[in-house]
């Protein structure tokens, strides 16, 4: 049997396509084929625009930069004539976006397909995309385990080969959470780095969308298409977008990594450790020097995230009032009551636990003591990055501090899962970028594999660094080929 | 100190949403632990220090005063729960 082109590079296939060896016909057929065989298990994908996606490729240009690549979206991002569900039975059969969120609109232009809508925690709230409203998706390396989240459908959808990439969002570390849970790529570029217009927001002031893919290349490719300024997004930077696949030279010789003390504490999985260890023994024998650093303030990050998050989470969600969409209730007695029911029926659990807390460090009298204070703390952790950027290039850490956990395992207990988060918020607090790359893979009692990720973070704006290390961390290692054997 | 423990009745009412009381006891439950997690910020001496709204704040962004293409009635509608006449159809929001 020929090896399916779903299982290719957004690279691989380009080279292909321009040889002439296939169309992108070809690729569509054999992504949609895939997906058929194998996603019944796994459970990454919400809908499939089988037909509009094949007559897009028909008519797809090979010349433009990513002509005839289908991606898959993740479901809060609004791509014209699709469903947008955010994962949430409040919008569930009952939404058609009716325009294109800025970077569909970049991806189209660039001769991309979007396929697909793939799950995740509803309104991205989760770190495990249990939070759906719709359906549970599994780890594609270990079916009794989640995928992670909260861009868990397009972590598993890479993964599982029934995606060449997938576009997500990072809010608290929903690209590089799953990204390493899964054993692919995954970018969070800078805040303001993309536009967020059309992008269905939970946190403002910490939302990015960026990609998930096989390797920092394909990363690469899809951030040169997406990024940059857009009048429809204010908060998005009118700064120079670099060309993103040029940086990427295999020769990270002399550059200056650190290793914060705090990302290496009790309390990470001993194999995990070992396996972050090894990645940054590789970087090391590529030329790079390791410093330790501290980022003295690490500890308070889980609780200004969860303040500040929240906070912008319940203004956000206000919007779902169930009069211009949404499902409403039946025959509410007085508008309040059709608020009330309406967003009682239509939110999950988590989604109604975070707008509680975030209404709450809002309302009259903790206003000071909570969200306040939080944005003072937000202050001391983007100065703590800002002192050990002036000595390193990069940061080094493992993305997450365990493997991918068990469903159910933790979805009783909240905070638990928030702490899962502890590596990866800071990145967002700050605004700063950062990747995951994998970096080994765990080997259960079962003899099934768990891939682990390695997080690199760099400054605001220098994705071309982070990308030109783990693009020489992955020339220079296999991990990111592994696949799950399922 | 005054008491930070969380009225999760009350809260839901400012937020519009109805909770069960099941839903109640449950989160009560779970937001004192994180509110008492959260805490912990109490121990940082933050007086000098300025809030942070954005990670890079931008300033005065204006487009030109011109008109631009907009949505259209029919657009805005197709997502309705319900519409009548070309418009949105609202629970009575006047007591009569």
């Amino acid at each position: 049997m020929s090896t399916s082109l779903a299982s290719l590079t957004i690279r691989q296939l380009q080279n292909d396509l321009k040889a002439g060896h296939i169309s992108p016909v070809d690729i569509v057929s054999d992504v949609i084929t895939s997906i058929e065989n194998k996603d019944s298990e796994v459970g990454a994908y919400l809908s499939i625009n089988t037909e509009d996606a094949i007559e897009q490729a028909q008519n797809a240009d090979i010349s433009k930069p990513l002509g005839g690549i289908p991606i898959s979206i993740k479901d809060l991002i609004n791509v014209e004539g699709q469903p947008c569900s955010c994962g949430s039975k409040f919008l569930k059969d009952s939404y058609i976006s009716t325009y294109d969120a800025t970077v569909i609109k970049k991806l189209k232009e660039a001769g991309a397909i979007p396929l697909g809508r793939v799950n995740m925690d509803e309104f991205a709230m989760g770190s495990s995309t249990e939070n759906s409203g719709i359906q549970i998706t599994k780890n594609p390396w270990d079916l009794k385990r989640i995928p992670g989240g909260s861009s868990g459908g397009s972590a598993a959808s890479v993964a599982n080969d029934t995606a060449i990439a997938s576009l997500g969002s990072d809010t608290g570390g929903s690209i590089r959470q799953p990204a390493s849970f899964c054993g692919t790529v995954g970018l969070k570029p800078s805040y303001g780095r993309v536009s967020r217009y059309g992008l269905v927001a939970f946190a403002s002031s910490l939302d990015q969308i960026g990609p998930v893919t096989k390797t920092s290349e394909d990363a690469a490719i899809i951030l040169n298409t997406i990024a940059g300024n857009d009048p429809l997004d204010s908060t998005s930077l009118d700064s120079e977008v670099p060309d993103y696949l040029q940086s990427l030279n295999g020769d990270i010789k002399g550059l200056k990594i650190g290793m914060p003390k705090e990302y290496f504490t009790e309390g990470i999985n001993p194999e995990v450790l070992s396996c972050i260890h090894g990645g940054i023994k590789t970087l090391t024998e590529l030329g790079a020097e390791i410093i330790d650093i501290s980022l003295p303030h690490t500890e308070y990050a889980v609780s200004t995230y969860y303040i500040i998050a929240t906070a912008e989470a319940s203004a956000n969600l206000a919007r779902f009032d169930a009069v211009r969409y949404g499902n409403r209730t039946s025959d509410p007695t007085n508008i309040i009551e059709h608020y009330r029911k309406s967003r009682a029926q239509g939110f999950g659990e988590e989604v109604k636990r975070r707008i509680i807390l975030g209404t709450y460090v809002l309302s009259s009298g903790y206003n000071d003591a909570y969200y306040v204070k939080a944005q003072k703390v937000r202050t001391m952790i983007r100065n703590d990055f800002k002192n050990a950027f002036e000595n390193v290039d990069a940061i080094v850490s493992p993305t997450a501090p365990t493997p991918a956990f068990k469903i159910g395992e933790m979805s009783n207990d909240p905070l638990q899962m928030y702490l899962a988060d502890i590596f990866t918020i800071a990145a967002n607090l700050a605004g700063i970028c950062g990747i995951s790359t994998p970096c080994g893979v765990i080997e259960e009692d079962t003899g099934n594999k768990l891939p682990v990720g390695l997080q690199i973070l760099g400054p605001a704006l220098q994705e071309t660094t982070i990308l030109k290390i783990s693009d020489a961390f992955e020339k220079a290692t296999d991990w990111h080929k592994q696949r799950p054997s399922n | 100190m005054q008491d930070k423990s969380i009225d999760v009745n009350y809260v839901a009412d400012l937020a519009r949403l109805e909770l069960t009381p099941d839903e109640c006891e449950r989160f009560s439950e779970q937001l004192n632990k994180v509110i008492d997690f959260v805490k912990q910020l109490e121990k940082l001496e933050t007086d000098s220090i300025e809030p942070m709204a954005h990670a890079s704040p931008v300033f005065d962004i204006m487009r030109d005063d011109v008109n631009r293409p907009g949505f259209g009635s029919e657009n805005a509608l197709l997502n309705a729960p319900m519409a009548n006449k070309n418009q949105f159809k609202v629970t009575r929001v006047v007591e009569s």
